[in-house]
């Protein structure tokens, strides 16, 4: 009887690994299955633009199936519970079994608004508190901007990890160009919450991004841990009793795993799946694999991290299946392409232990991207990325860039 | 006396220790002393939880996963360890800076 290789989510890294693996087995033997509750595909990089009137809502959603090979099985149904003992996941709400001899885990990072006092049951959810994060939350903002005359605009990080760590500041420069553009940036003012110390964690990225936010006139309040919204008074409220008050309240609500990472026992406090960081594989069962944000490795949860497991991930399983011990090359790498207003844009390369250095990419010392400097073709090469990530990356094509970070062209 | 203590070991510039080797109970004491903190049982909670967890990950744990692990809430352990409970319980429990996010 075939064996089976079964796939849990059909977002970005699902996709590829989908396509990937339909290409490398022999498909007498195996038979590879995907399970998404969600027949269309969210290109989520997209939602950013939305709110400014960048993108609309059709630009950011394709049929999953589209992406995905026709020797490959597709269910949509919601997964109910995976049980890692019994290898088998339950479906629906009739708790059909699918048994695997295989899992690939990518049910991604999930936003949370209702985790936070008042945020949504506080009556003002889509009045005048958004998140962008998600499809219909962007799409609700970007009309409510159409018609704002102006006030005090709060963008609150709820608590870390969030997927995209970079989206909240790239909200930050768009909002700022958005209101010169609209002509009214001298009667809103951009105030900016975090939990983290800085606007960034990693330290030469947080100076430079700092510097940024400072010169756009976007106030920085560091250390700021949400406790609960007060919509009667139109204030965030921290723990230790800070208060910012807002007239627009935009939030990157808490972001935790899939529910059922959580209900089958399978995550840590935030229902992430615990990984070995460089070989991908879970810590617990031998016989599962996890891409993108469904995992706890310690770097960015982006497409472009999900981008380069795929082939670790791949490679490691088709060596398991032969046998032999899984590689540790994942070494954390992530690039981001911040956009910083003005049609310009910053990169960022960075690893598990580098942080993100100036320079060039993918080129030394010719780019055409510059890292951690704002650019022209920064601006591109983000507008681009959508072009490659319908056409190219989740059919797990090459992109341009390998996936093991570089030292070359950076300045350290 | 607490003063005398903190004399012996080196911190860091941010001031965590640097070899976690020296941490004990009494420097504890004295370090939370220094940031105005007097040790209770309910702290001595958490610093164990934090102990033992950074020995198990290799970690200091996140604000989550103390108020997790021990129980106690997110707000309480703001009243514990007041400004970032996090860090400052890294601090007293000898362990590493919590990495916050990437
Ligand atoms: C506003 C925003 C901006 C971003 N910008 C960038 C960017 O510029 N660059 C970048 O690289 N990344 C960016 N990202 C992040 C990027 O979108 C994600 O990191 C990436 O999509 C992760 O892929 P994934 O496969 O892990 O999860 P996802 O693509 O989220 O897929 C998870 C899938 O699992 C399915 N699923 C979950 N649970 C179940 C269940 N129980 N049953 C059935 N199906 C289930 C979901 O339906 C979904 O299809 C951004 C994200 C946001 C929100």
């Amino acid at each position: 009887m075939a064996k089976t290789l079964l796939i849990l989510g059909a977002g970005t890294g699902g996709t590829m690994v989908a396509n990937k693996m339909a290409h490398h087995l022999d498909l007498n033997e195996w038979r590879i299955i995907v399970i998404d509750r969600d027949e269309k595909h969210y290109y989520q990089p997209g939602f950013l633009f939305i709110p400014f009137g960048m993108y609309a809502a059709s630009d950011v959603v394709r049929p999953k199936r589209n992406f995905l090979p026709p020797t490959v099985e597709v269910r949509f149904a919601e997964v109910e519970r995976i049980e890692p003992d019994k290898n088998r996941v339950l479906l629906g709400s009739d708790g059909r079994a699918i048994y695997y001899d295989y899992l690939v885990i990518a049910t991604g990072s999930h936003i949370h608004p209702e985790e936070t006092p008042g945020l949504v049951d506080g009556g003002a959810w889509m009045k005048n508190i958004f998140t962008f994060y998600s499809l219909e939350g962007a799409v609700q903002l970007a009309k409510f901007l159409k018609f704002w005359k102006g006030g005090r605009l709060v963008l609150n990080v709820a608590e870390m990890p969030i997927k995209c760590p970079v989206a909240p500041l790239e909200f930050l420069f768009l909002a700022d160009w958005f209101f010169h553009e609209r002509g009214i940036r001298d009667k809103v003012e951009i105030v900016y919450t975090t939990p983290l110390p800085g606007a960034f964690t990693k330290p030469r990225a947080s100076a430079i991004l700092g510097n940024m936010l400072e010169e756009r006139h976007i106030h920085l309040v560091p250390d700021f841990y949400l406790m609960e919204v007060d919509t009667g008074k139109q204030v965030i409220r921290s723990y230790d009793g800070q208060e910012v008050e807002y007239d627009l309240l935009v939030s990157v609500p808490v972001n935790t795993g899939a529910r059922v990472i959580r209900e089958s026992g399978l995550g840590d406090e935030l229902g992430f799946v615990p990984i070995d960081k460089h070989t991908l594989q879970s810590t617990q069962w031998e016989n599962i694999w996890v891409i993108g944000d469904a995992g706890n490795a310690p770097t960015s949860k982006a497409g472009s991290v999900a981008h380069f497991m795929l082939d670790v991930v791949v490679e490691n399983l088709l060596r398991h299946m032969e046998g032999l011990e899984p590689l540790p090359k994942f070494d954390g790498h992530a690039n981001c392409f911040i956009e910083s207003g003005f049609d310009k844009g910053i990169l960022i390369d960075f690893n598990y232990e580098v942080e993100p250095l100036p320079g060039k990419y993918p080129l030394p010392g010719i780019g055409p991207f510059s890292l951690l400097k704002e650019s022209h073709v920064n601006h591109w090469g983000k507008m681009l990325f959508r072009w490659f990530y319908w056409n190219v990356l989740l059919k797990g094509g090459d992109m341009p860039f390998e996936s093991q970070m570089s030292m070359a062209g950076k300045w350290v | 006396m607490s003063d005398d203590i903190l004399s012996t070991v080196a911190f860091d510039a941010e001031g965590y220790l640097v070899n976690p080797d020296d941490w004990t109970p009494e420097l504890a004491e004295a370090i939370a002393a220094r940031e105005g903190i007097q040790l209770t049982e309910k702290h001595w909670q958490v610093i164990n939880f934090c102990r033992q967890k950074a020995a198990e990950t290799g970690k200091s744990p996140t604000l989550r996963q103390i108020s997790v692990g021990t129980g106690i809430s997110t707000k309480e352990l703001f009243q514990l360890f007041p400004k970032g409970p996090a860090k400052r319980v890294a601090k007293i429990a000898g362990l590493k800076k919590p990495e916050g996010c990437i």
